[in-house]
């Protein structure tokens, strides 16, 4: 699966990706992580606030940076369904 | 009845002006310090330490239960809401909706995007950009605790007039035309967000505190610092005659001072305060806030990634008129107020 952080790089992005990657290095996740930076790529997936988190061209996570139990369990009921 | 106001009375001086923390502090700087409170020194150092930790307390405190709140209105539902109103009552609805939805000058090129694009007139986005960082709900709340609940709320209601009115102008004057063409081109998508549990609202709140804190906290100390210099070394036949009642421009001086300066209201309201302890009317010091917070350089910036000059001018303006207007007549009817 793809797993895309939307933000313009500002630091919650960046922190929110370091979350997705280490995310991705537990057992069971396979995934590539890619950064969408781009202000119409980001709107394209309706959302305003940053950072975001689009698994499978689903938006699982927009505007805070959850803790990363948080971020794999939005991973992994991706992955379930 | 006066038991209960006796009671609210008590709450207002211990948690929010935190009285005790003053005497504490008095205590410290008197007994371990060696310096006495009405010596200039005494006085300067009781005043930074004091409202640097009542400032700090106050400010993550009330962050994480605003941020709470505001979880509840993502600007991508504020715009689902604006979308139903039109005239007048959307440039009131933006200006209320800018006080709960969470917002920072980053989100302020995706913001205007995504609410212009979706057919809201630009006049209603302005009315949203103006109230957001002015009337924050965190700072009324400050405003409270420094003076009163009938300035706090005197605060708001102008803050949010002014929104409405600067709003309203820029949809009266039709500059739909120096909005730059690809932000008409650019779409949102209409997505379903994710519905937040009570724990995601929590990490939301909490990094709000978080970055508020790390952002705010150089101006809180300047600020702080320059309240502390005012409060005991600036004599207040100086700051009178520059900002007090005699000198009719002082409210100019207090605009004209605010707008280059950048900072957050947190940063502005140890200075008001000291102001306001040596005598200046309110309503120069309330304009000196607005000007503060309300235009910034940095958010100048932003805008105008994505609106020609003409409305951006426009926008400065309205509001710097609009910050006049309130201060002269918070002067002229400002009896009520103390």
């Amino acid at each position: 699966m793809i797993i895309k952080i939307l933000g313009s790089g500002c630091m919650n992005c960046q922190k929110l990706e370091a979350l997705a990657k280490k995310a991705v290095g537990e057992p069971g996740l396979e995934a590539e992580v890619v950064k969408v930076t781009d202000f119409a790529d980001i709107m394209a997936y309706g959302i305003m606030s940053t950072p975001g988190l689009v698994e499978d061209e689903q938006v699982k996570i927009a505007g805070f940076v959850p803790p990363l139990e948080q971020v794999k369990a939005a991973l992994q009921s991706g992955s379930a369904s | 009845m006066s038991g209960i106001a006796s009671f609210f009375g008590w709450l207002n001086d211990a948690l929010l002006k935190m009285t005790w923390l003053n005497e504490l502090v008095g205590a410290l700087v008197e007994n371990v310090f060696g310096l006495s409170l009405d010596g200039r020194p005494g006085a300067s150092v009781q005043f930074f330490i004091y409202d640097t930790i009542k400032i700090f307390v106050l400010l993550s405190t009330l962050i994480l239960i605003i941020s709470y709140v505001q979880s509840f209105f993502p600007p991508e539902r504020t715009r689902k809401i604006l979308g139903r109103f039109s005239g007048v009552w959307a440039n009131a609805l933006g200006a209320l909706l800018g006080t709960i939805t969470p917002f920072c000058s980053c989100s302020s090129i995706p913001l205007f995007i995504g609410f212009t694009s979706a057919g809201l007139p630009i006049g209603v986005t302005f009315s949203f950009l103006i109230s957001s960082p002015l009337v924050d709900l965190a700072s009324v709340i400050l405003l409270a605790s420094i003076f009163n609940w009938k300035i706090a709320i005197a605060y708001v209601v102008v803050g949010l007039v002014l929104a409405v009115i600067g709003g309203s102008v820029i949809s009266a004057f039709k500059l739909e035309r120096f909005v730059e063409p690809f932000v008409y081109g650019t779409h949102l998508a209409d997505a379903d967000l994710p519905e937040l549990a009570a724990r995601d609202r929590l990490a939301f709140a909490w990094q709000a505190v978080v970055d508020i804190v790390k952002k705010v906290w150089p101006y809180v100390l300047a600020g702080v610092g320059i309240g502390a210099i005012i409060h005991g070394w600036i004599p207040e036949s100086f700051i009178s005659a520059v900002l007090g009642d005699r000198n009719p421009f002082s409210v100019v001086v207090a605009t004209l001072v605010g707008v280059p300066m950048y900072a957050d209201i947190f940063g502005t309201l140890p200075i008001a305060e000291a102001l306001v302890a040596k005598g200046v009317g309110i309503g120069t010091v309330l304009a000196f806030m607005m000007a503060v917070t309300a235009l910034s350089l940095p958010s100048l910036i932003m805008l105008k990634k994505v609106v020609k000059t003409p409305l951006l001018a426009t926008f400065f303006g309205v509001v710097v008129a609009g910050i006049l207007v309130i201060g002269y007549a918070f002067n002229a009817f400002g009896g009520w107020f103390v």
